[in-house]
């Protein structure tokens, strides 16, 4: 027996594994892809069973996995990062309260360190309190340059003055940190645009890459900061945090949907080495094997 | 006043009006578009259905006698369960009868333990209980700076070590001080972690084991999604946490996870965080929270109406 006040799976056809279905539907609303993206991926698997093409649990699993890379590579979903054709690549880093964008920055800098490129970090959050410090061990911690004013100046000109330090420095990569905001203050956002405006200014093509940092445990408002803050500055790429943890980041799957930009990079941990690049495959075949 | 369930509600009764008394079919058809929301709302999978199985007895009843406006009716049942799900009462911090009263603050990573600290300090300042903030956090860059920036900034003392790694001789080195200056709070900032870190929840074990707080305040982020309740598991089985604050709940997430959170702990909610600043700290409300999770506003007048 099966109650329809419980489930969305309410089309059932005859030979389908209702049982299945359910599981599935559970598996993804538990890893916060959200109402609408579940039916849609479990439709899709019912559609595929109707037809034969999936028969056994695992057959099941194995095409709600496709279903998801599917979805995660459709349309602009290239995780590689975008450089500048000449003079430094400059990265804006974006996002809420504590989503890890510092941390990521850290993490990043690092890479680029190895790779042998010349980075510079600009601490444009001059409100947190201790962000500027925090900033500041990264950059020591990966052996880069760093760029910061005094704490309460205004953002959008240590925006300015990073980026301009990166380019009289002859810097590959210049990665601008900024203040946490919720995406619902209009203050904080016009603030934004600023900053981004500001680093237009002093180099025309850049900021090549605008990344947003979404915190892998937060639930379905992800969407509502993925759509607010793309409407503020052009989101290039999404950044996902805090996967080592138990959340699963479903609600990247709408987010790109929505945005029609990449997820970008995946943050696995505290410590410098844990950031890696997007992999929408391996993203979905952990998720239905969990 | 932006009411997305009444709506909803509203359209599917609409489609059986005619037919006389609603069918346990029809109620059914009515709860999924709950259950939706609901989710929506990041409310947990299983309590979601618990919830509705409840909600669903009461609606039968109610809904088959009285059919008039039954959208409405749902959506005050659905509220009125929602609200006493959340927690009945509302309460302070529970202050020790041999000052200092020790709080600790614990929670996974970047939820807003640090600044919560600032922000609970400073209200009891303002009570005129003078508080010291300990900096037990050795791992985050600067986590050392920001509690000192916090302190300065709210002139309230903080006791911090850089020279040593070892909480515990930290946090009972805050305390000593804050004994001797005779201070009626001291509250502990620890690190961020995640609940399955067996080594880093020691950490806190050993911690609560040695200075024995009065409260150990779990700090969730207002947007957690699914998670929300072993999260809180985790914590709780490891620490057996006292109270609960939910943080960022100054932006437009539903908040689902302060019902996750309470229906598995059934812990108090003792405050909300609603912004960056010091003073960004509100008592929390039931009746608000089942509101902001429904998305609808003020729900006696809607169903007063009714
Ligand atoms: N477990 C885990 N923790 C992370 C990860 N990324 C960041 N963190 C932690 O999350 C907390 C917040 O990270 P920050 O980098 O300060 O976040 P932020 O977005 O810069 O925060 P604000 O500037 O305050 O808005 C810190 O304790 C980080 O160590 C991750 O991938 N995994
Ligand atoms: N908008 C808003 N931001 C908040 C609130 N509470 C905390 N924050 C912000 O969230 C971010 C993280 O806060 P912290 O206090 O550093 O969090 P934490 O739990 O101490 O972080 P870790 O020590 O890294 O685990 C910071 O940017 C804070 O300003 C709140 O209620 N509303
Ligand atoms: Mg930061
Ligand atoms: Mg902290």
């Amino acid at each position: 027996f099966k109650d329809v006040a419980f489930t969305d799976v309410s089309v059932l056809f005859k030979g389908v594994d209702e049982g299945s279905l359910e599981t599935l539907e559970t598996l993804l609303i538990e890893s916060d892809f959200g109402v609408t993206t579940s039916l849609a991926l479990v439709a899709d698997v019912e559609f595929r069973a109707k037809r034969g093409e999936v028969k056994t649990e695992a057959e099941f699993r194995g095409a709600l996995a496709q279903g998801i890379e599917a979805a995660l590579r459709k349309g602009n979903a290239d995780p590689t990062l975008l450089r500048a054709t000449t003079g430094p690549t400059v990265v804006l880093v974006i996002g809420v309260n504590g989503a890890g964008k510092t941390t990521f920055i850290g993490k990043l800098s690092a890479q680029f360190k190895k790779e042998g490129k010349k980075v510079l970090l600009g601490a444009a959050d001059t409100f947190r309190a201790g962000a500027i410090d925090q900033l500041r061990v990264w950059a020591e911690r990966a052996g880069v340059d760093f760029v910061g004013g005094a704490p309460g100046s205004d953002p959008a000109s240590v925006a300015f003055d990073a980026v301009d330090a990166g380019m009289t420095r002859g810097a590959d990569i210049v990665i601008v940190d900024t203040a946490g905001r919720l995406h619902t203050s209009d203050d904080l956002m016009t603030e934004l645009r600023k900053i981004h405006r500001v680093i237009m200014k002093r180099l025309p093509d850049a900021p090549h890459e605008v990344l947003l940092v979404l915190d892998g445990t937060i639930g379905q408002n992800a969407l509502s900061q993925a759509r607010t803050f793309s409407a503020a500055v052009p989101v290039t790429g999404i950044v996902v945090t805090k996967l080592d943890g138990t959340a699963k980041g479903g609600i990247v799957v709408a987010v790109h949907e929505a945005l029609n930009v990449p997820i970008k990079f995946v943050g696995l941990g505290e410590q410098i080495g844990d950031l890696e690049p997007f992999d929408a495959g391996d993203y979905a075949k952990e998720l239905v094997e969990a | 006043m932006f009411d997305e369930l009444s709506d909803k509600l509203g359209n599917v009764f609409a489609k059986l009006r005619g037919r006389g008394v609603l069918t346990d079919a029809d109620i059914k058809e009515g709860l999924r578009e709950v259950r939706r929301v609901l989710l929506e709302a990041d409310v947990n999978f299983s309590l979601t259905r618990e919830f509705l199985e409840r909600v669903e007895k009461k609606a039968v009843g109610v809904l088959q006698i009285k059919t008039i406006q039954p959208a409405q009716q749902l959506v005050k049942i659905v509220h009125d369960e929602l609200t006493a799900m959340l927690g009945e009462r509302r309460e302070g911090l529970k202050m020790s009868t041999v000052p200092p009263t020790i709080i600790m603050m614990v929670g996974l990573q970047g939820s807003g333990k640090t600044t919560t600290a600032g922000k609970l300090a400073r209200k009891l300042m303002l009570e005129n209980r003078s508080t010291r903030l300990v900096a037990a956090d050795v791992y985050r860059p600067a986590a050392i700076d920001q509690l000192e920036t916090l302190g300065k900034a709210l002139n309230v003392p903080v006791y911090a070590d850089r020279d040593t790694k070892d909480v515990v001789k930290i946090a009972k080195a805050g305390i000593d001080q804050g004994v001797r200056a005779r201070d009626r709070v001291v509250i502990i900032d620890t690190a961020g972690r995640l609940q399955i870190d067996a080594d880093m929840m020691d950490e806190l074990k050993k911690l609560k084991a040695a200075i024995k707080p009065d409260e150990i305040l779990f700090v969730a982020d207002g947007m957690t999604g699914q998670e929300a309740v072993k999260i809180a598991q985790g914590f709780d089985e490891a620490l057996n946490v006292t109270g609960v604050i939910l943080t960022k709940l100054d932006g437009d997430a539903r908040g689902g996870a302060a019902l996750s959170i309470y229906g598995v702990l059934k812990k108090p909610i003792k405050y909300i965080g609603v912004g960056e600043k010091p003073d960004a700290l509100e008592e929390f409300h039931p009746e608000r929270m089942a509101g902001r999770i429904l998305q609808m506003g003020d729900i006696v007048s809607l169903v007063e109406k009714a």
